[in-house]
Parts: structure tokens; sequence; C-alpha cells
């Protein structure tokens, strides 16, 4: 991680100095403004609360879940991050049915909790900008529950304000949803085949 | 993420023995560790692949198969042990004596909180902890009630891994251990200062005090285990490798513990404290 981090830092260094030589543009995450980015996460948690703590059978609950997660997550860009190495190694119909599928095992995560999320409230405190986006932190309070610290990182690489991580308390989704599968792949001859049937097995577990 | 806070304690109280016992057991476990670490060691990747070896070196775990022998172990006494234990405890004991055990035996764990916030150079957090002992030993009534946190003084996660981080200790690779769980050199360096550090460790002799140290090991083990059960049972089933999710989530969670510390740089004097006046000539800000 830590070999991450620094080669991490020092592309957004030598990023920074083409920028800066006016080689490049800058990245498009950067057109995206705090502001913007705190709206977006506002008027989405706004919505996803009126929804599980609003009425409605779970069925319903989770279908309203469903289009919010389409329309304000950026899915195809955290499915390609969590599949990290592997994406470039997949071929076009393996990456088509893994997006597929990920996507479906994301929203069936999300929906199988509604009952969870009864009560709970989200404000929003500040922006941060980061290099791949900007984060929103924000506090999620559930009944009986000490008050979460829950970040949201914002992008606008697709040209609409889209979510492409959740951090919880310190703990990134899609990071830790990567090192699960590399760490799964690397113990299945690095077959993303093998990925793809467990995801399948797992999507069919769930919505059974 | 109180899963991985609580992993990290887990199953860990109930098994501190008698000193003769321990000791013997100690030597025991060495010699096992010594023969499991030298028979375990996984194989680097060839350098003719730099993406695995770049994996290898991220995931920072050269003894994953003897680690993950450690985590079948633990799973295995988990789900006969303090798995069923725990549920039976959430289900026999009402919630409000759950919360007040959790506050008590929370609020024994302040002295030793106390000592790391003061090593951490953290003058605002050692008081927070300082006042909180106070508060919640006194009209709390020893502990049981948390009204610190209602006055002002909430709870921070503070223990020697983390102190030993703030002073520039690298956590080394990643370690499963039997019992204890996910840990690291460091961190399990810091757990056992904690211990040796722990007034209730080394305070009094005799049946009673033995009695009272094993049933606070016990309900600890009890309070940590059932906070996370929920959470675990989503882990291991929505992990494909579990093993690897906890261990992703065991490093980021140490992560931000020792970030929010290191970034907690609270002013010593209080908001409400008078500020000086300004010095007459000096320019006005």
């Amino acid at each position: 991680m830590i070999v991450s981090l620094r080669s991490g830092r020092r592309a957004f260094l030598a990023g920074a100095g083409l920028a800066a030589a006016g080689f490049i543009r800058p990245a498009r995450a950067a057109d995206l403004s705090p502001e913007q980015a705190t709206a977006f996460i506002d008027k989405t948690g706004k919505a996803l609360m009126a929804v599980v703590n609003g009425p409605g059978t779970k069925q319903q609950k989770g279908a309203a879940l469903t289009s919010i997660v389409d329309s304000t997550v950026d899915v195809a860009t955290i499915g390609r991050f969590c599949l990290g190495r592997y994406w470039n190694r997949a071929t076009p119909a393996q990456q088509a049915s893994y997006l597929d599928l990920f996507h479906r095992v994301l929203v069936l995560n999300i929906t199988g909790r509604v009952g969870e999320y009864e009560g709970v409230t989200l404000t929003v405190d500040r922006a941060i900008p980061r290099d791949d986006g900007i984060a929103v932190a924000t506090t999620v309070t559930r009944p009986n529950n000490a008050p979460n610290r829950v970040d949201w990182l914002v992008s606008n690489a697709t040209g609409s304000p889209r979510i492409i991580d959740v951090i919880a308390e310190g703990t990134s989704l899609r990071l830790t949803q990567r090192n699960d599968y590399t760490s799964y792949l690397s113990r299945n001859n690095n077959d993303v085949g093998a990925l793809i049937a467990a995801l399948q097995k797992q999507a069919e577990n769930q919505s059974g | 993420m109180q899963v991985t806070r609580s992993l990290m304690s887990l199953l860990g109280r109930p098994w501190r023995g008698r000193h003769a016992a321990r000791h013997r057991q100690a030597a025991g476990v060495s010699a096992l560790l010594a023969v499991l670490v030298l028979a375990g060691c996984a194989t680097p990747p060839p350098a003719s692949d730099p993406d695995a070896v770049a994996d290898y070196k991220e995931a920072h775990d050269p003894l994953e198969p003897t680690n993950r022998v450690f985590y079948a172990v633990n799973n295995g006494l988990d789900r006969v042990i303090l798995r069923p234990a725990a549920e039976a405890y959430r289900y026999i004991v009402p919630e409000t004596v759950r919360t007040h055990t959790h506050n008590v035996l929370s609020n024994l764990g302040n002295p030793v909180q106390l000592i790391n916030d003061v090593l951490e150079a953290k003058p605002r957090r050692a008081g927070d902890t300082l006042m909180r002992l106070l508060v919640n030993t006194t009209i709390g009534v020893g502990g049981v009630f948390d009204v610190a946190t209602d006055w002002g003084w909430p709870a921070h996660d503070s223990d020697a891994g983390m102190t030993l981080a703030l002073w520039g200790v690298q956590d080394g690779p990643y370690l499963f251990l039997p019992i204890l769980g996910p840990s690291n050199p460091r961190d399990a360096t810091g757990f056992g200062l904690d211990y040796a550090a722990d007034p209730t460790s080394w305070i009094g002799v005799g049946t009673t005090v033995d009695i009272l140290k094993y049933s606070k090991a016990g309900l600890g083990a009890l309070d940590a285990r059932a906070a996370v059960l929920d959470s675990l049972d989503k882990i291991t089933e929505q992990a494909l490798d579990p093993y690897a999710t906890i261990r992703s989530l065991y490093r980021q969670h140490r992560q931000s513990q020792i970030d929010d510390a290191s970034s907690d740089n609270r002013a010593t004097v209080p908001a409400w404290f008078p500020a000086p006046a300004p010095t007459p000539g000096a320019p006005q800000q």
C-alpha cells in the first residue's frame, strides 16, 4: 500500500508538472467544484433517506434504491478499479459479463440491507479536493449507534457528478473490494473466468 | 468501522492464564510458530511478472500460508466457542445491560489509553481521556453510564500500537495471530505493552481478584464479539476471499486510527479561555 501511495503521489506530481507547463489540460475531475460535489451528495443523501425512511414495501424501496444507485454511482468505473490489473487481461466479453455481474452484486448488497438503514440520517460536513475527485465528508447516524464518518468520492469524469468510492471510517470500499478480488484471482490461477463464476454464484445466492 | 477494531481484541482476553502455565504455553506456541514460519513463507512471484510482484508487495504478507492456517484455526475456535457464546449473550442479556457492560469495560481501559495519549504527545486527547475516567468513574457510577461523552469529552482510540506508529515505527508484515487475530509486529508489540501497563492485570492477588480478572476477560471477549456478529457475518458472506478482505480492512482501519490521532492538533488552550489582549503597536490581524 505504501508502494502504491508513493507511486500515486509521484504520478500526481508528474501530472501537475506537465499541467503547469501547459502540455495537458487539467484532469476533468478538477472541473467539478467543491460546491457542486457537496450539493450533489446533499441531494443524493436526501433522496436515499426519503426512500429508506419513507413508506413502501421492501420491494418498492429496493427498486427505488436501485434507480438512485444507477443515476448517482459510476458503477463501471468502480468495477474496473476493483478488477485492478486483471482488467486488461480480461477479454472484452469477460469485461462485459464481469461489469454486468458487478452491478448486480452491488445493487443486491445495497437493497438487501434496506431494513438496516431505517432511521438513518446523513449530514454533509465539507468537501476535500483529492487528485482523483472531490471527497465529500458526511456524518451518518443510525439509531442506537455512534455517528460514523463517511466520505463520498465524487468525480466528473463521465461528464456529470458520480460517486466513485465510499470511505467509511477511513476504509475505502472499492479498495477493500479490489483486494478481495485480486487475492481471489491470484489464488485461482489469475483466471478472470473463475471470478465471474464466483460472482455469478454470489448473485444467485443473494437474490434467492 | 467497529469490525476491525474489535477483531483485534477478539478472543484475546479469556486466554490469559496463570503465569507458569502461560510461560509453558508461550514456549510451546513459539516453537510451533518457528516451525510454521520456516515452512510457510510465501514464494515471491518471478520478477518477470511485474504486476504480480506489485500485488505481492502491496499485500505485504510474506507469511500468508502460515497466516491462513491461523485464520482457519481461529475461525474454527470462533465457530464452536466464541460465536455461540456471543449470540447467547446478545439473546439473553438486554441491550441496556450490554451497553452498560460495554461502558464499564471501556472505562477500565482508560488508564492505559491515558498513558498512550500522553506518550503520543496529544494533550487534548489525554485531557479527554482523563476527564472520561474521572467523570464516568464518579458521576457515571463506576463507568456504568457514559456521562462524559454528553459533556463534551468523547471517546477516541488510542493504544500502544498507535503510539509506536506515531513515533515512526513501521507496521511490518501482516500477521494473523492465533487467538489475537489480525495484527503486525508493531501492533502485536503494542498489545503486549498495553497488557503490561494495565493496572488491572497486575494489581491484587487472591481468588476474588482472579475471579474478577477472568470475568473482565470473558465479558470483554463477549462484548467485542457480540458487537461484530452481524458485520463479520456480512464479510464472510459477501467476500470471495474473507482472509484478504479482513487483511485489507484491518490495515485501512489502523491507518485511519493513526491518521486521526496524528492530525488531532487541537490547541491546548480551550476555546473559552480568554485570549490575551493584543500587544500595543503590534499589527492588527
